[in-house]
């Protein structure tokens, strides 16, 4: 599919645009070694802006000016990271000791294959057979320090500590839906990709594709205040909890539901959205006739939680794609709740005036 | 044989669920056709290749067994979107959340298995793993399309793509016993050409993982003289315990216990040692958990033996073994096919 590059045409997902999340997908990058997926997003923008900006935390930052005047300037951040492992202790013949970097329950561990630093290098997490389980193992979590990654006898040392690694999931399409791991966030990084490549000519769209953000927001953190924007719109994944009940009963905390579009972040733990921009994108779904959902308020963590407390407040919002079995070997989405995201926040910038910040909260 | 790799490769990436072999058996009858006398299906399911002796008749027979079925799932209903399942053979519940699998329904479909989280969970299962029954299947598909492609009975298998591992480790699901099947192609390889007194049956047995149905039924039929059960046994590895298992790349492991003859692990004990074919001695107590334990009381029984491949993380999806530790074992079974002179069982003597 031919992608065109005229500004204010409201971007599509496509299969040019699908085939990106795919690469997306099966790149590595786990917070703190993003590289990966950084040299992606460089390569896709490279023809569309003037100046690529890498600061000191490895965030790739992209302005695309507007035209005219009384622009507002608009940071729009999606963060590159995802959770996954690092090898911590070499234990000989293959065999390493790791950690777990961001948040992972460490039941998803068991008999997987994992792709171990940049060489995607196949090791796997095993298990005691299940011949050898005494009754009481069965019932009990595995602890993290009773597990391996193993190279197999005899790699060579071709792995050292420190080397980063992700479960092994290929990326694939299922009927409506697309499966892959880390959803969470590559979605909201090929979201931004095509706001960059489209962007709405009445602002100016400051692009932050964030590292870290699994371990504390970090990178949003130096990109909110280098960036000094007027407001901050945060493209993410969240959990879709949409499955049966054990004995039928409602799910009443579903969290998102798959197929219900995108999930607006009203009220999260680190931050509280700012009503005019909830405002604004409800008025745009409803104007634009595209389906959303609110997000059931309740914890979770975004990069809107470190922006909107840089320099005097920044007013901020998530808008997500819902995902379910995020930080898992697999997760899932829906492509039509993507393809919404991508219209709604491109229909929000292009309707943003600064009047929007200048009515009551 | 240059191909082992390719060949059990292959062997692993075709269904075969316990008492559903059909995929696997087709595969495993076309590489034994051209290298066998005679091929047959039993009616529960096991394959019988016999390379036929030229020792007068009646001759006697060895039977050389591996088991083709694997282990996997199965569909008890649908929830919507979703799937419940259970087990067919042995199956780690601890390890199946984020595990990819193939639902075997009207047409193949891909699908994911998930721990819903613990609010939606029984109140008894709200803590540590999340038991099978409480595991869901989504395969991405809505409800309609789902009820229209699956329905319970579906079975379900591992979806790991097999992983070459630096030097000659191999990764995958059902190498526990597709590495002993492949064992047996590489021992009718060797035996190309060569002459053999007795007749050599090489049989893929069905159903071990569940009831040893196949072993017991052909061991029945084929009235072997003697019998070898080839099967996967505990390697060393993180997390299991060092006095229950054996080093992966060192050779295969030779039973001894109940279900072993005693003459006949002499004889492979001393085949191995003037062949230089490293090996180990496990020591198995009681069932043998294999195809051993129904060949020895097959009929008036038959003296039996169990050869294992040490093999890492049995029963989960990433199951890893040597090559090399295979061909050791095809090259040790082909040995001693080839070895076996019309009076061998007459030396054999219980005062020892």
């Amino acid at each position: 599919m031919h992608t065109t590059n005229e500004s204010n045409q409201t971007p599509q997902v496509g299969a040019g645009q699908t085939s990106l999340l795919e690469r997306l997908c099966n790149a590595s990058a786990v917070s703190g070694d993003e590289h990966e997926v950084r040299q992606i997003v460089i390569q896709e923008l490279q023809p569309y802006a003037q100046a690529i900006k890498i600061d000191s935390l490895g965030n790739v930052l992209v302005t695309r000016e507007g035209r005219g005047t009384n622009r507002l300037r608009v940071m729009v951040a999606a963060h590159m990271d995802e959770a996954g492992f690092i090898l911590t202790n070499d234990e000989d013949d293959g065999i390493y000791r790791f950690e777990v970097v961001g948040g992972m329950d460490v039941r998803f561990l068991l008999g997987k294959l994992v792709w171990v630093g940049r060489s995607h290098t196949p090791g796997v997490i095993g298990a005691k057979p299940v011949h050898l389980l005494t009754s009481e193992e069965k019932k009990k979590t595995i602890t993290l320090d009773s597990l391996r990654i193993d190279l197999g006898p005899g790699n060579g040392n071709q792995s050292k500590i420190g080397e980063r690694a992700v479960f092994a999931t290929p990326f694939i399409h299922l009927g409506n839906s697309l499966r892959a791991r880390a959803l969470d966030n590559r979605l909201g990084v090929a979201t931004l990709i095509e706001l960059v490549k489209h962007p709405p000519d009445n602002i100016d769209l400051l692009a932050a594709f964030t590292v870290q953000e699994e371990v504390g927001t970090r990178g949003a953190s130096i990109a909110g205040y280098s960036l000094n924007p007027d407001l901050a719109f945060v493209l993410d994944c969240t959990s879709a909890y949409d499955l049966p009940a054990w004995d039928d009963s409602e799910n009443s905390q579903y969290n998102t539901q798959l197929g219900a579009g995108p999930a607006i972040h009203i009220a999260h733990k680190p931050s509280l959205s700012d009503p005019r921009l909830v405002r604004h994108l409800e008025q745009t779904a409803k104007v634009e006739n595209i389906p959303y959902q609110i997000r059931q308020p309740g914890s979770v963590s975004t990069d809107t939680g470190t922006i909107h407390k840089q320099r005097s407040g920044i007013p901020s919002v998530t808008v997500s794609v819902p995902g379910r079995y995020l930080h898992s070997p697999a997760s899932l989405c829906r492509l039509s709740d993507w393809q919404f995201t991508l219209a709604l926040i491109h229909a929000a910038l292009a309707r943003l005036t600064p009047q929007v910040l200048a009515t009551e909260r | 044989m240059n191909d082992l790799i390719p060949h059990l490769k292959a062997l692993i990436s075709v269904p075969g669920l316990s008492g559903y072999e059909a995929p696997v058996r087709t595969l495993i009858e076309e590489a034994w056709r051209p290298l066998t006398d005679e091929i047959s299906t039993s009616r529960l399911g096991s394959l019988h290749a016999l390379r036929r002796g030229t020792g007068p008749d009646p001759r006697p027979s060895l039977l050389l067994a591996a088991h083709m079925d694997a282990i996997g799932l199965i569909v008890t209903g649908l929830s919507g979107e979703f799937l419940h399942i259970t087990e067919v053979g042995g199956v780690d519940a601890r390890v199946l959340p984020g595990q990819l699998v193939t639902i075997h329904g009207r047409q193949e479909l891909s699908g994911v298995i998930v721990q819903p989280p613990s609010h939606l969970l029984p109140p008894n299962n709200r803590q540590g793993p999340v038991l099978l029954e409480n595991l869901l299947i989504d395969t991405g598909l809505d409800a309609e399309e789902l009820a229209r492609l699956v329905r319970p009975g579906d079975l379900v298998s591992f979806a790991q793509s097999p992983i070459e591992l630096y030097g000659d480790m191999l990764v995958g699901h059902t190498l526990d016993d597709r590495a002993g099947v492949a064992a047996l192609t590489y021992c009718l390889s060797a035996l190309q050409g060569r002459q053999l007194d007795w007749d050599i049956w090489f049989v893929a047995t069905s159903q071990e993982e569940e009831n040893f149905a196949g072993a017991i039924t052909s061991g029945y039929q084929l009235r072997p003289s003697l019998a070898i059960a080839i099967d996967v046994t505990f390697a060393s590895a993180p997390g299991s315990p060092a006095h229950e298992t054996f080093p992966m790349g060192k050779g295969p492991t030779l039973g001894w216990g109940p279900n072993i003859h005693p003459s006949l692990y002499l004889a492979f004990k001393n085949l191995a040692e003037r062949l230089e074919i490293s090996y180990k001695t496990q020591v198995i107590p009681r069932h043998s958990g294999t195809d051993a334990y129904a060949l020895q009381i097959a009929a008036e029984g038959v003296p039996t033996m169990v050869i294992g491949i040490p093999l890492r993380y049995m029963h989960t999806p990433v199951e890893m073994i040597s090559s090399k530790d295979v061909v050791r074992t095809g090259r040790l079974l082909a040995e001693f096919a080839a070895s076996l002179e019309l009076d061998f069982l007459e030396t054999w003597s219980w005062d020892e």
